[in-house]
């Protein structure tokens, strides 16, 4: 066993190698999770939580579970060893704010379950109806380090998007982690330039929904009485999905980009007693104050320098740095064209913060602890910490760098083979003047 | 060596070349398009109706000294010194003396590679802000335009530019989109800040002709009369190139007729039919936007027809499945490092596709096709760098940074003047505050014809366009190159 995962742990050169020899050794049934503990050896360990960085520390992965983190620690009975060398050893990666799950092809729309129809004006389409743990998507995001999404709706042409879930990436049935984690409205305007509506419709729009449900909310069994709230305008559905969110237990994702629709958003949040969080935030760094004042965080795509439109002038490489310095928790999303297929691009993301001047340690916490914290996962994901999930990642060098990689992943205790679709790909055209069968018999 | 066995091999050789040279005469395969007999279109018509004004800014001689220096020639150098003096790179090495007058930059822990060129971009033609009255990419109103040029559409107050320029693009090619079989030219640009398009064209620089494989067209024009197929695309690219060899054909007539001092009636011009006349003669280079592996082996096939070749394939996320027919047909890909799966055709992407044209002995490159990776291609060329060597390749940062500026200089047909640090190219050139090829790592000094055009230190030296100048300067915006 031990021989089997020092194989798998080390570098991708000795499996490619394998696969180039003999047909390429896939297995079609997930890994079992280990059977018996896991002891990852003398690694530097970015614990993102109270112990900081342990250098030459250990993590003992035990039961799914992270069971002790440390140096020096005990071998237990059966326990599998991996020398990390020294390397980097974080949590696993989450990326807030992609399609993972509900979309294979962003263009066929087939296979895409991301948009509510536009009848549904829908805070009630849910995501998690429709999470695909099959999908290729998720291992090509995995073996990247990433083992957490907030996977939610894209947007459509009406204020309320519907329902995000937090998922993990692992290789079981049921990926949902947690369900009902934000329901996603757009408070600024959105989507083309001639098809969209106006600030104040928004607005008007958002005001009247919110004021349907809390009256919903106040007297929910007088629903189908005369002068009840079936005469309101809103669904009943959609009433029922933003209980949660009138009561102040489960967030508004605010997509906003102009100053000052975050701060409208905040203002109105404070006063409504709302929990929001901010998407796109583009602009943030003008309102950063209020964001921090409010404790709203954002998710950012740290890489946005460019108006896209009138509403994003202010887009600057330097918004993760200055929102962060001003005490705002900042999270970051992929690179915000395709955010599913580009999910393992969220490393990248928080690299390019550092280098406009975000502190590491707070860029490594936008992609593992600050968004456990923002999404209501905390409690089990987020830091190398016991008791937590052991989504663990193992890395070839700095886990912000582009050129590194994971030799090793776990995603509640079960080690990842570190396949997808297109190391398949790879390794069936890697040698392209090789003479014999047809590339489909590769 | 036994002398009389030096000297027989000489006669060998000598008559060897012979023989090669009387073939290239008498076999007329062998010379390609644009043989002595054959008139070139080009030769009687004016090709660039919208010349180049591009002036290099006034410059002093300028010595980086003890920075490590990736030439763009699988070579690096370190601890040396790269000077430039009248626009040109006119010495590398070591201890390098500096003229009189010269600046002087410390590039101690500095890295030093020849300018970016990003052979794929829409800036100016799909600038920031994109709004229905900034849409000039593509002009979708039939499936073959060759008639429209993108630098008719460009906008060079587009912010973008400068945002490239601070990511260390000194030259880039923008070509119309993709919606058309046939989209129209492209055009070279040096990244210089001007009022004018004319003013940032790079002088000399051959026009591309943007062509489009696969699902745009087919998408753009199913219910707009057609193509609404993968074989409806190549019968419009078959249909345009045989209108254009008959387009030529009869002005070839007719300047021979005249030639011959016969009254010949001049045949009407067709600004469209001209470019692909032009692209027969070899004198536009198609840049060919195309994805799938099968598609680019069938283009191959249809540029044969014609008598063309295709300079590169960009977007081509399949190359790495055709890369021996690429190397044997001598066309370029143009890939991103992990672009996949928006579209179907991009489905099979992965990420070392590069790597893997490039062990092939093809000709391998990156591009952006976006405003905001153009500013990254460093880290894009790393992610790719990357992928190969864990698989195996042993790719220096040597060889890869050939990836982003002597491959796409060799597609686009500049590879003479820029692309590589060598001597008598002209000295566009930046230097980097540490490796470039880690996420950290930023332009200090970015130089266009040794003009220092963007300085990180510097504000007085960062390019802004009109555009973002007033907005919200109470807040603190500046906008400009560093934004």
């Amino acid at each position: 066993m031990k021989s089997i995962l020092l194989i798998a742990s080390a570098t991708l050169a000795l499996s490619v190698t394998a696969f180039a020899q003999s047909p390429a050794p896939v297995s079609s049934q997930p890994l079992a999770p280990a059977n018996g503990p896991v002891l990852i050896q003398h690694g530097k360990i970015y614990t993102v939580g109270a112990a900081g960085t342990i250098n030459d520390g250990d993590v003992l992965i035990e039961n799914g579970k992270v069971a002790a983190v440390g140096q020096n620690l005990p071998v237990p009975d059966g326990a599998t060893i991996i020398d990390a060398k020294g390397k980097p050893v974080t949590p696993g990666l989450m990326a807030s704010y992609t399609q993972l799950g509900i979309e294979e092809v962003e263009m066929v729309n087939e296979t895409n379950d991301t948009k509510a129809d536009q009848d549904l004006d829908s805070a009630a389409f849910d995501v998690a109806d429709a999470i695909n743990p099959n999908s290729t998507l998720i291992p090509i995001a995995r073996i990247a380090g990433v083992t957490r999404s907030l996977t939610a709706p894209v947007m459509g042409s009406s204020v309320f998007y519907g329902q995000a879930a937090v998922i993990d990436l692992g290789t079981g049935h049921d990926l949902i982690d947690k369900r009902h984690a934000a329901v996603l409205v757009t408070l600024g305007p959105v989507g083309s330039d001639i098809d969209r509506g106006t600030r104040p419709d928004t607005w008007a729009k958002f005001r009247e929904v919110l004021d349907d449900a809390r009256e919903y909310w106040a007297n929910r069994a007088g629903y189908h009485r005369p002068g009840g709230s079936r005469d309101q305008r809103s669904a009943r559905i959609d009433l029922e999905a933003l209980g949660p969110v009138v009561k102040g237990e489960e967030p508004l994702l605010v997509h906003a980009e102009r100053a000052s629709d975050i701060r409208q958003a905040v203002r109105y949040a404070t006063a409504n007693h709302l929990k929001i969080v901010i998407l796109g935030a583009e602009e943030g760094w003008m309102v950063a104050k209020d964001l921090a004042d409010a404790h709203v965080p954002v998710i950012i795509d740290a890489q946005h320098n460019l108006p896209n439109s009138f509403s994003d002038i202010g887009a600057t490489l330097r918004n993760a740095a200055r929102m962060d310095a001003a005490g705002v928790t900042v999270t970051f999303m992929p690179e915000s064209m395709n955010p599913a297929q580009f999910a393992r691009t969220i490393a990248q993301v928080a690299g390019n913060a550092v280098a406009y001047g975000m502190p590491w340690d707070h860029a490594l916490a936008a992609i593992t602890k600050y968004p456990a914290e923002v999404w209501g996962i905390a409690d089990h994901y987020g830091t190398l910490e016991g008791g937590k999930d052991a989504d663990v990642v193992i890395w070839d060098g700095d886990p912000l760098e582009v050129t590194s990689a994971p030799t090793a992943v776990f995603i509640k205790g079960a080690q990842i083979p570190l396949v997808s679709r297109q190391t398949m790909l790879r390794d069936r055209y890697r040698h392209i003047d090789k003479k014999g069968l047809p590339f489909a018999y590769r | 060596m036994d002398p009389k066995r030096s000297h027989l091999l000489w006669a060998i050789a000598v008559l060897a070349i012979v023989a090669l040279a009387a073939a290239w005469l008498l076999i007329p395969g062998l010379r390609g398009s644009g043989s002595k007999e054959d008139v070139k279109v080009a030769d009687h018509f004016p090709n660039d109706q919208f010349p180049s004004t591009y002036k290099p800014l006034p410059s002093q001689p300028t010595l980086i000294r003890g920075a490590t220096v990736l030439t763009g020639t699988d070579k690096e150098i370190p601890n040396a010194d790269v000077l430039m003096q009248d626009g040109k790179i006119v010495a590398v090495g070591q201890n390098l003396k500096a003229p009189d007058g010269a600046t002087v930059v410390d590039g101690k822990g500095k890295f030093v590679t020849p300018g970016i060129i990003d052979i794929h971009s829409h800036l100016g033609v799909y600038p920031s802000p994109s709004n229905e009255a900034t849409q000039d990419g593509n002009e979708m109103v039939k499936p073959t335009t060759p008639e429209v040029r993108s630098e008719n559409s460009v906008w060079p107050q587009d912010p973008g530019f400068a945002r490239a320029l601070a990511g260390g693009v000194t030259a880039l090619e923008i070509l119309p989109g993709s919606g058309n079989l046939i989209g129209g030219r492209s055009v070279v640009l040096k990244n210089m800040p001007s009022r004018t398009t004319q003013g940032m064209k790079f002088p000399g620089a051959p026009y591309g002709l943007k062509m489009a494989c696969g699902e745009n067209p087919k998408r753009v024009y199913r219910d707009k009369g057609g193509p609404m197929t993968l074989m409806g695309d190549v019968a419009g690219y078959r249909a345009a190139f045989q209108k254009a060899v008959a387009y030529r054909d009869k002005w070839r007539k007719y300047w021979k007729e005249k030639a011959d001092g016969k009254d010949a009636d001049e045949p009407e011009r067709d600004i469209g039919l001209e470019t692909l006349a032009l692209v027969l003669d070899g004198t536009i280079r198609v840049q060919m936007h195309c994805y799938r592996g099968d598609q680019m082996a069938t283009m191959i096939d249809v540029a044969k027809e014609f008598g063309f070749h295709i300079a590169a394939f960009h977007h081509a996320t399949e190359a790495y499945k055709v890369a021996d027919i690429l190397r044997e047909n001598n066309v370029c890909a143009v890939m991103w490092a992990d672009w996949w799966g928006f579209k179907m055709e991009a489905y099979d992407a992965v990420p070392e596709g590069i790597a893997l044209v490039d062990a092939a002995r093809a000709c391998g490159m990156i591009h952006s096709d976006d405003e905001l990776g153009i500013q990254r291609l460093n880290q894009e060329v790393a992610k790719a760098m990357a992928a190969g060597r864990r698989i195996g390749l042993p790719i220096t940062r040597a060889h890869a940074v050939a990836w982003m500026t002597r491959n796409p200089a060799k597609a686009l047909g500049i590879l003479d003047k820029v692309g590589t640090i060598e001597t008598g190219k002209m000295a566009d050139v930046v230097v980097w505050n540490g490796d470039p090829f880690s996420v950290y790592t930023l332009t200090d000094k970015v130089y266009l014809d040794g003009a220092l055009v963007f300085d990180r230190g510097n504000p007085a030296i960062s390019p802004r366009s009109d555009f973002e100048l007033g907005q919200m300067p109470e807040r603190g915006h500046t906008g400009g190159a560093g934004q």
